[in-house]
C-alpha cells in the first residue's frame, strides 16, 4: 500500500510543481543556482568517468574479438555504440542518481528539519514549485552534459586504443564513423530528457517528504538514489523497446 | 483578531486537540503555554494553516480560513509572519537576503526600497551591521532575531512565534521578550508564542492559554496567573521553587 501511496503523492507532487508559479524575478536567479549546482558541478566527474570507461570499453572489445578475420576498425564502432546508446545516456545517468540525486535529497530534507520549508508555506509560497521546478528546468540542460559524455568516452576509447596498441587511429576513426545512424542520438537523448525529469523529480519527492531529523535526511538520500536507479533502468527498458525495436 | 471555535485535530486515532476555543486579539502579546506534547506547536500549526483540523473554525479579523479560497487564503498567508523554534533561516541567504525575501516574493518594491525596509528593520533588532553574515556565522540570539526581522519585515498583521527563547541565555531571552512586545504594540498587530519559559510568561504574556493533554485548561493573564488556584495550572507554573516564592511573595504584597 505504501508504494501506491508514494506513486500517487509523487504524481500529485509533479502537478504542484507546475501550479502557482513563483515570480519570475526570484525563480530566474532560482535556477541559475540550480545550473551551477546540477549541471556545471558534474562536469568534472562526468568527464573523468566518461573518458576512462570510454577507454575501459575499448579494451574489453579489443581483447574480444582476436579473430584475425574480425577486422580492427569494429573496436571503434563497438566503442560508439555503445557509449552513445547505453554507457553516456544511461550509465552516466545512474552515476548522476547518485550525485546530483543526492545532493537534492539532502538538501531539500535538510530545509524539512530545519523549517525551512514550513516557514515558505507559512509565508504562502508553493514551496513544490519554488524548490522543484528550477531543479527541474537546470537539468533540461542534462542532454549537453550527456553530450560531452558521448564526445568522452569515445575519445577515451580511441587513447587507450593507440596508446594500447590495439588498432590504429585510422582503423579506430573508420569503425566510429561506419554505418552511423542518426536516429541513435535522437533516441539517446529522448532517453537523457525523460531520465532527467527523473532525476529532478524522484529525489525532490523523497527530499520534501521526508519525516524526522539528521539520520532520516541521510536514509531518505539512500532510498532517493535506489528508487531514482530502478525508474531510470525501467524506464529505459521501456524507452528502448519503443523506440528501436 | 483571531477567534479559534471548537477546534479538533487528530493523527491517525491519536486526539492531540479536543475542542479548543479562544480569541487572540489585536495588539496584545497572547501565549500558549503547556507541558510538552501538551498540544501547543499542533495548535499553532493550526493556526497557521500547515495542518488540516476535523472540526471548528480559525478566522482572520472574521474571516474563517477554512472557507476561503486558494488565492484568499494565499493573501492571509503574505500578512503572517512566523518565527520559528529553530529560526527556519534560508541557510543559502546572507541575513540581508533573508529579511528581504518577503519584500521580493510579495511586494513589487524596488531594490533600493527594499534595501531600505531591510536596513529599518535590521537596526530595529539591533543587527544593523550584520546584513552579509551568513546565518551559520550568527549567533543563537542573532538568528532568533533576524528571524523576528524576516517577520515583520512586511508589515504582518499576525505574528505566531514557537518557542522564541528556546536555547537562549536569560538575558538574551529577556531581549527577545521585549523586543515581541514593542513590536506587537508599534505595529498594533495580533502576537501568539508558544512557550514553556515561565519568565516570559510573566513578563509579556498579556494572555494567556494554558494547555493540558490537548485541551484549554485555563485562560487568563500574567496577573492573574498568581492568583488561580487551577490544579493544573499550579503544578505547571509552580513547580519550581523559585516561582513558588515569586507566587507567594506576589500574593502577600497583594494582601498587604
Amino acid at each position: 500500500m505504501t508504494y501506491f501511496h508514494n506513486i500517487g503523492a509523487y504524481f500529485i507532487m509533479v502537478k504542484d510543481m507546475f501550479r502557482k508559479p513563483t515570480k519570475w524575478s526570484v525563480m530566474k536567479g532560482l535556477i541559475l543556482k540550480d545550473i551551477d549546482d546540477l549541471i556545471i558541478g558534474s562536469f568534472g566527474i562526468v568527464a573523468f568517468i566518461s573518458f576512462f570507461v570510454g577507454g575501459v570499453v575499448t579494451i574489453q572489445t579489443a581483447l574480444n574479438i582476436s579473430n584475425p578475420l574480425i577486422p580492427k576498425y569494429l573496436v571503434g564502432f563497438a566503442t560508439r555504440q555503445s557509449v552513445i546508446l547505453e554507457f553516456a545516456p544511461t550509465f552516466i545517468s545512474i552515476i548522476m542518481a547518485g550525485k546530483v540525486g543526492s545532493f537534492i535529497t539532502s538538501s531539500i530534507g535538510t530545509m524539512r528539519v530545519t523549517e525551512q520549508i514550513d516557514a515558505l508555506e507559512v509565508m504562502g509560497i508553493n514551496a513544490i514549485n519554488y524548490l522543484v521546478f528550477p531543479k527541474f528546468i537546470a537539468l533540461m540542460l542534462y542532454p549537453f552534459v550527456i553530450s560531452i559524455a558521448m564526445f568522452l568516452g569515445i575519445l577515451g576509447g580511441m587513447a587507450a586504443c593507440i596508446y594500447g596498441g590495439f588498432s590504429t587511429l585510422e582503423d579506430y576513426v573508420t569503425g566510429v564513423q561506419l554505418d552511423f545512424i542518426p536516429f541513435h542520438i535522437t533516441y539517446a537523448f529522448i532517453k537523457t530528457i525523460v531520465f532527467a525529469f527523473v532525476l529532478a523529480t524522484v529525489p525532490s519527492f523523497y527530499g520534501f517528504f521526508m519525516k524526522g531529523g539528521a539520520l532520516e535526511v541521510g536514509k531518505a538520500s539512500t532510498t532517493a538514489f535506489v528508487w531514482t536507479s530502478v525508474a531510470i533502468i525501467l524506464l529505459n527498458y521501456i524507452i528502448t523497446q519503443l523506440l528501436l525495436s | 483578531m483571531i477567534e479559534v471555535k471548537g477546534l479538533h485535530k487528530s493523527f491517525g486515532d491519536v486526539h492531540i486537540l479536543k475542542d479548543i476555543s479562544t480569541t487572540f486579539k489585536k495588539g496584545k502579546t497572547s501565549m500558549v503555554i503547556g507541558q510538552s506534547g501538551s498540544g501547543k506547536t499542533v495548535f499553532l500549526k493550526c493556526l497557521l494553516g500547515l495542518f488540516d483540523y476535523e472540526q471548528g473554525s480559525i478566522s482572520y479579523d472574521g474571516k474563517i480560513f477554512g472557507q476561503l479560497n486558494a488565492d484568499e487564503k494565499r493573501n492571509i498567508r503574505s500578512k503572517i509572519g512566523m518565527v520559528f523554534q529553530g529560526s527556519a533561516l534560508f541557510d543559502s541567504m546572507t541575513i540581508a537576503e533573508n529579511v528581504m525575501f518577503p519584500l521580493r516574493m510579495f511586494t513589487k518594491q524596488s531594490k533600493s526600497e527594499m534595501e531600505d525596509r531591510v536596513n529599518f528593520v535590521l537596526k530595529r533588532v539591533n543587527l544593523a551591521d550584520a546584513h552579509y553574515k551568513m546565518p551559520s556565522e550568527a549567533s543563537g540570539g542573532m538568528q532568533k532575531r533576524v528571524a523576528i526581522a524576516r517577520a515583520i519585515v512586511n508589515k504582518p498583521k499576525y505574528l505566531f512565534c514557537d518557542e522564541p527563547n528556546s536555547g537562549l541565555d536569560p538575558k538574551t531571552a529577556i531581549v527577545i521578550d521585549n523586543l515581541i512586545q514593542e513590536i506587537t504594540e508599534e505595529y498594533n498587530i495580533t502576537t501568539v508564542i508558544n512557550s514553556h519559559d515561565m519568565n516570559s510568561v510573566m513578563e509579556i504574556g498579556e494572555k494567556i492559554v494554558f494547555l493540558k493533554d490537548g485541551k484549554k485548561a485555563w485562560e487568563g493573564s500574567k496577573e492573574t496567573i498568581f492568583k488561580t488556584d487551577n490544579e493544573a495550572v499550579t503544578n505547571f507554573v509552580y513547580s519550581s521553587e523559585l516561582f513558588k516564592k515569586v507566587r507567594k511573595m506576589y500574593l502577600e504584597e497583594n494582601e498587604s
